[in-house]
């Protein structure tokens, strides 16, 4: 029964690979705005030449933050416009699978957003990335995990609603805010003159915590908000 | 997915995610101690009184208003449910 | 309990009313003088904001799990007086935390999740509202989420040492303070209760109405 779990998710999620390998629209776009959201806010912090300390984590999580609410957006879009929604909640599958596939997808494409997001704000912040590589990349992962896990529940959630495009930021943003300043405090630490490890230490719990919490909420919740 | 299996996840992803939870304890054992009790005294001078009683009168007031307009709020909708209520009644006998 | 709704309903207005001669009656506090009197409200309304909160939780999931259609109506219920507490809450608190500490805002774990959870709620009742048909199944599933901040809120102060007052404060307070204090969260009890029982009974009237159309709409 596991074992069918993880096969539906995994086949939810090759398809959502697939479509997107294809025509690569929400990947691009998507790394394209996540870009423009760091130049803009560098435009806007820099002064004389120079940007104020500790701004390069923020800069980043926010660029995250935004574009990730645009990608989950688009992806239930495309489901929501070729109807295939409604056919993958009739298939006989298990729903939490369904959402586990989604979320895996979104994950694989915010991957791939945060692999060219990384090194850009370490270019233009002169931020040291590769100090610790190791706990960079579980803060970024887990941060990621805990903020798609609520937006894929609710960009599901919200995919016949009307006003789901300005619906989907209101709803997601207070309750994955924790999550984000979990993920800033943390790079923050790491990417300070001194760096704080314990502090990061300390983040990179609370975000295996808050994951642990919200993947459950979401997993419980999914079947009975999705049924008509 | 049963409730059993969803149980046991949630047990799970419980007991996965206390461990985590102990270097949020040593973070605040480093922390300063905060004031832990009120102490109170029977007269305060002058000079502090004037300016804190606008922001207590504006504090006091404004719970009042705010109380005043929910319940205000409550009893006109209410009002207009009972009305459109007491109508379908008459409507179907 | 709607028989008892006037008496509710008096009772609530009688010791609000009284509550301000019962503060009067108080002692001043040693380091912050007259303003710590904003406390009697400040606290009470503050408790009630975490009730709130858990109430919309518990009615929410009631309502997703259990499938009792009469649930939603406590959980719309329970937001929207979550929303007027926390209110009251977030503008007691800065205005006596500008004459104590100072500062109107600060950025600590119990204001910053306190706000956050006030913006949660703001958020589940838009999508109420705007959500259209089948919002309230939505509205369940975000409120989970919402419930799931409240401890993290209550626990915070104590995690992490800040500004605030600890939350043992008020066992340790003294008698002169304590009646007060005891007088006013009672009072805001049954305002709170009072008004929880209205908006529901507001939203149960609500649904029969639906209900009834719909039948007329067959018939």
């Amino acid at each position: 029964m596991i074992g069918s779990f993880f096969r539906v998710a995994w086949h939810v999620m090759r398809k959502d690979l697939t479509v997107e390998v294809r025509s690569k629209e929400v990947l691009l776009t998507t790394l394209f705005f996540a870009v423009s959201v760091v130049l803009v806010f560098s435009f806007a912090i820099v002064r004389e030449g120079r940007a104020p300390d500790d701004v390069a984590a923020g800069i980043l999580w926010v660029a995250v933050s935004f574009s990730g609410t645009l990608a989950m957006g688009r992806t239930f879009e495309r489901e929501r416009y070729n109807d295939t929604l409604r056919a993958l909640l009739l298939a006989p599958a298990d729903r939490p699978a369904i959402y586990t596939g989604k979320l895996l997808g979104l994950l694989v494409l915010l991957g791939l957003v945060e692999v060219v997001l990384v090194p850009l704000v370490g270019l233009l912040f002169n931020a040291p990335i590769f100090a610790f590589p190791g706990r960079l990349a579980m803060l970024l992962v887990l941060g990621t995990v805990g903020f798609a896990a609520v937006g894929t529940l609710f960009a599901a959630m919200l995919v016949r609603v009307r006003s789901r495009d300005t619906l989907l930021p209101v709803l997601l943003y207070p309750i994955t805010i924790p999550v984000m300043i979990a993920g800033v405090r943390g790079t923050a630490a790491l990417f300070q003159q001194t760096p704080d490890l314990a502090m990061a230490q300390f983040w990179i719990g609370l975000l295996i915590f808050w994951d642990a919490i919200f993947i459950t909420l979401a997993l419980w919740t999914f079947e009975p908000v999705m049924t008509e | 997915m049963t409730r059993i299996c969803r149980a046991m996840l949630m047990v799970t992803a419980l007991i996965v995610a206390a461990p985590a939870m102990v270097p949020m304890m040593t973070v605040s054992a480093m922390q300063p101690p905060p004031q832990s009790e009120f102490v109170p005294v029977e007269d305060v001078p002058p000079g502090e009184q004037i300016p804190a009683f606008t922001m207590l009168g504006t504090a006091y007031g404004f719970v009042w208003v705010a109380l005043l307009v929910y319940v205000w709020s409550i009893a006109r909708r209410l009002q207009k449910v009972e009305a459109e209520l007491a109508d379908l009644e008459s409507r179907r006998k | 309990m709607t028989k008892l709704n006037p008496l509710f309903i008096g009772l609530s207005a009688v010791m609000l009313g009284m509550a301000p001669w019962v503060i009067n009656a108080a002692p001043y506090e040693s380091t912050m003088g007259l303003v710590q009197k904003v406390f009697y409200f400040h606290f009470p309304s503050a408790i009630l904001f975490l009730v709130a909160a858990l109430i919309c939780g518990v009615a929410s999931a009631i309502f997703l799990f259990g499938k009792k259609p009469r649930a939603d109506g406590w959980a719309i219920a329970a937001a929207e007086l979550g929303l007027l507490f926390g209110t009251l809450t977030l503008v007691t608190g800065p205005l006596w935390a500008r004459k104590a500490w100072g500062v109107w805002w600060v950025w600590d774990p119990r204001l910053t999740s306190s706000l956050l959870l006030w913006m949660i709620f703001s958020a589940y009742l838009l999508l109420r509202r705007y959500g259209g048909p089948g919002s309230d199944k939505l509205g369940a599933g975000m409120a989970l989420f919402g419930m799931a901040n409240v401890p993290f809120i209550y626990v915070s102060v104590n995690v992490w040492r800040t500004l605030h007052p600890q939350t043992s404060v008020v066992p340790t307070l003294p008698t002169e303070m304590g009646i007060p204090l005891w007088f006013c969260f009672a009072a805001f009890t049954m305002v709170f209760v009072t008004l929880l029982n209205l908006r529901a009974r507001l939203e149960h009237q609500r649904a029969r109405i639906e209900a009834l159309y719909l039948a007329e709409d067959e018939a």
